[in-house]
């Protein structure tokens, strides 16, 4: 079979007109629309355009809201991943000629939500697994899962040497955050230091031991959306189109308490996968683009994708290289740690390959950027989704 | 009547591949299941062996025995049932029949200063159980 790689391409990326922490009560869907609007002005296209539909859910209410009819849906919903999967996904469609103008699009009122109701289900309820064998211990919300997945690499590798590589991804992206005027960082109400040192992060209150508050990452209010369309229709575009050269997704657990190894990621297999559709390897890369729900998320994942070795993300990351300046520069937007994070942050890690790619990330430009990779994790630790970027 | 001793925690609503379980915790007693057609014990209990998919599958009586898999200290309330009772230990425990189950680590220091006073991944630990309601009772170990 030919390969899909090229077959598509990003031609718009934006956010919702506002994000952070609102006060004015946006819905889901008001920050998806706004996205999405501001999406299709920056690709030069009309909502008329759009043949398809792709969001973490609910295209029915999204598609409605808009006022879109799509001969194209895809609701794939596998937690923050899902829309780097959906990357993977338009193009495939777009392929095979199923659609010619995809919108994806996730919008999520995560921070305001709680003040005005329309509050995140609880899992499947008391009869699902999670609510029978996880809920009544109090295995509630990612920062407890995940820490648990934390303190066994602690135990297999080191706790000095997970700390040290936490606490590097910790203050390395807050550099990011301060540089990108539409990071959270810049709000006092995020409790992030706008200069962030290591004593900060080491001072930090406790949320689930071993993760401090500057672990984790926000839950704020926050839309984006991106257009991905048919090469003959890039060309003729506002913009450069972005090739999606390779994607690569999977899962292999839903609960925490199931995860095969809570020192493994399933991106040993979606790296790969996508590596190898797009004829890159790890030293070809301009930016690493990494889902960092927590700073174990992306350590971690730099293991699984086999930048380094397991065991060895304190070795990689030593000397803040992933900061501005360093050599290896990532999460360029300041993460979901720091910039936004509205419950599923994976649609902005392609937002930012797009600006870098595009060469509109301002002051925190990364110089020639040509090649990106983008990898979302999902769930608790459960999903993954590795696409990668180039313009020509 | 029901007696909520501990208000608010979430509590759960068994299922007929669950019931045997829950029914079973009610008195005291911890069962997982096995497959008879492959060497797997898994847990959570369903039908179906989630290995080989075979529907030849039994339960067996745990022997509540088991070693620390890993753990948290929750130190920020994840739900309005634990507010007034932070910090406490969320924990995975590898029982000897060969599974891993979710549970909460009970007769240690939940200090998230110096968690290693108390708590070592590795150690032995033993079944004891969380009464949270006249009817639900939780299996949660404790250091054996
Ligand atoms: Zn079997």
């Amino acid at each position: 079979m030919a390969s899909i790689s090229r077959a598509a391409a990003i031609v718009g990326a934006a956010e919702s007109d506002e994000l952070g922490y609102l006060e004015n009560r946006k819905s889901d869907l008001q920050l998806s629309t706004e996205a999405a609007y501001n999406a299709l002005e920056d690709a030069g296209l009309r909502k008329s355009d759009v043949d398809a539909i792709f969001a973490g859910g609910n295209t029915l209410g999204l598609a409605e809201h808009m006022g879109i009819h799509p001969r194209f849906t895809d609701s794939t919903q596998v937690g923050g991943s899902s829309f780097v999967i959906h990357a993977g996904h338009a193009l495939a469609a777009i392929a095979a000629g199923y659609c010619e103008v995809a919108l994806i699009v996730h919008g999520n009122n995560g921070h305001s939500r709680r003040f005005f109701g329309g509050g995140a289900g609880e899992g499947g309820g008391p009869s699902s697994p999670g609510g029978q064998f996880e809920t009544p211990y109090g295995f509630i919300g990612a920062p407890i899962n995940y820490a648990m997945a934390c303190a066994r690499y602690m135990h297999e590798f080191g706790e000095e040497r997970c700390r040290e590589a936490m606490s590097e991804v910790a203050v390395a992206t807050r550099k990011w955050a301060a540089l990108n005027p539409r990071a959270l960082i810049h709000d006092p109400k995020a409790e992030i230091p706008l200069t962030m040192s290591f004593d900060d992060y080491h001072a930090s209150r406790w949320i689930c031991w071993p993760f401090h508050l500057l672990d984790c990452c926000l839950v704020t209010d926050a839309g984006g959306a991106y257009i991905v369309t048919t090469p003959e229709r890039a060309r003729d575009l506002k913009k450069p189109p972005i090739w999606i050269l390779g994607a690569g997704e999977g899962h292999d657990h839903g609960m925490i308490s199931q995860m095969p190894s809570l020192t493994s990621l399933i991106a040993r297999e979606t790296g790969p996968a996508a590596f190898k559709m797009a004829g890159v390897t790890h030293d070809d890369f301009d930016l690493a683009m990494i889902y960092d729900s927590f700073t174990y998320t992306v350590m971690l994942t730099l293991e699984s994708l086999g930048f380094c070795g397991r065991g060895e993300a304190a070795d990689f990351l030593r000397g803040q290289r992933t900061a501005p300046g360093g050599d290896f520069p990532m999460n360029t937007s300041g993460g979901g740690l720091s910039y936004t994070h509205p419950g599923a942050y994976g649609i902005f890690l392609i937002l930012e390959a797009a600006r870098q790619l595009w060469g509109e990330a301002g002051a925190r430009q990364v110089p020639d950027c040509r090649l990106v990779m983008c990898h979302g994790t999902g769930g608790s630790l459960s999903s993954g989704g590795t696409a990668i970027l180039a313009r020509d | 009547m029901t007696q909520q001793r501990t208000p608010g925690k979430p509590l759960p609503t068994p299922t007929s591949e669950t019931q045997f379980y829950w029914d079973k915790c009610h008195q005291h007693e911890l069962w997982v299941r096995r497959c008879k057609d492959c060497p797997v014990t898994y847990f959570y209990p369903r039908d179906m062996c989630p290995d080989c998919f075979s529907r030849n599958t039994e339960w067996i009586q745990s022997s509540g025995r088991g070693t620390l898999h890993t753990f948290g200290i929750v130190v920020r309330p994840p739900h309005r049932g634990w507010a007034e009772d932070v910090p406490f230990v969320v924990a995975m425990v590898d029982l000897e029949e060969g599974c891993r189950m979710p549970t909460n680590l009970v007769g240690v220091e939940a200090d998230p200063a110096d968690p290693a006073k108390t708590i070592r991944i590795g150690m032995s630990v033993e079944l004891a159980w969380d009464d949270r309601t006249d009817e639900v009772s939780l299996p949660v170990f404790r250091p054996a």
